[in-house]
């Protein structure tokens, strides 16, 4: 790690995504907390919900603490910039693993209405990563592990490579 | 992102040949004699290598009939490259889960079938 101390690496992407949603039921269940706690969460097998906290509001935070079947800690700390009722969400998110500050993200969620009761979801994420851990912390937590996960794309059939 | 077209990209990229071809690749066009020079080895094995290469659909070999050069294509790899991002995946199988969320709450209206995501 001595190498990564004091770093910080920039990254940002861009997820577009079509539902048979109109806005207003896609912004509800990014807005509504018992909605949000249906999807918003970590992978159902290996993580499960220890604190949740949701204030969709200018300046409102969300916090969201869960523990892996390792043990170990994931904490999401949130504060929303911008609300604009189904149209936007602008937040700036910390993400926390074992208690150390992994990375700082701002996060831009767009609904663009494109008729017939649909709706296009754009993800914009912009994020520093903080001493090395440009993997999300995911190497040191291994349950999610990159290299797992290319090993199974290398041909092990792995059931726990999304369905896409 | 289609899954097993990141099957065949990574497969194609686990052999420090085809890495090499594609690093030539990425600085421009080559014909087939010219991406064999640098390694020793014969002709058709290189050309194995590059079939491997255009079945992933990394690589693609123009049809002029002498020169036929061979030229990246950037795509696969960008996708790839994105998979391996993890806070994209991260971001893309929440993203299933509130498509998962939205379908379930919404099953007893007269909603349009359910759009399947690839394979």
């Amino acid at each position: 790690m001595s190498s990564h101390a004091r770093s910080v690496k920039h990254g940002s992407f861009v997820i577009e995504r079509l539902f048979n949603h109109d806005p207003g039921a896609l912004f509800h269940a990014w807005t509504d907390p018992k909605a949000k706690a249906r999807w918003f969460n970590g992978p159902a097998d290996k993580w499960t919900e220890e604190v949740r906290e949701m204030d969709v509001r200018v300046g409102g935070r969300d916090r969201l603490i869960g523990k892996f079947v390792d043990g170990s800690e994931s904490r999401f700390e949130a504060q929303y910039f911008d609300v604009v009722p189904e149209r936007r969400l602008v937040y700036t998110y910390d993400m926390y693993w074992q208690g150390k500050k992994i990375s700082v993200s701002l996060a831009s969620i767009e609904f663009v209405a494109q008729g017939k009761g649909s709706t296009k979801l754009v993800v914009t994420e912009q994020h520093a990563f903080l001493d090395g851990y440009e993997d999300g912390g995911s190497r040191e937590r291994g349950t999610l592990g990159l290299i797992d996960n290319l090993g199974i794309a290398l041909g092990g059939g792995d059931t726990r490579i999304p369905r896409k | 992102l289609d899954h097993d077209q990141l099957s065949s990209t990574f497969a194609a990229l686990a052999d420090p040949t085809r890495r090499a071809i594609l690093s030539r690749l990425a600085t421009g066009e080559a014909s087939v004699t010219e991406l064999a020079e640098p390694f020793d080895m014969s002709l058709p094995a290189v050309t194995k290598h590059l079939k491997v290469l255009q079945r992933a659909g990394l690589v693609i070999q123009g049809r002029e009939a002498q020169w036929r050069p061979c030229r990246l294509l950037a795509k696969p790899m960008r996708d790839a490259a994105e998979w391996m991002e993890p806070y994209r995946r991260h971001w893309e199988q929440r993203l299933d889960r509130l498509e998962d969320y939205l379908h379930e709450t919404t099953t007893k209206g007269a909603r349009r079938p359910r759009k399947g995501r690839g394979k």
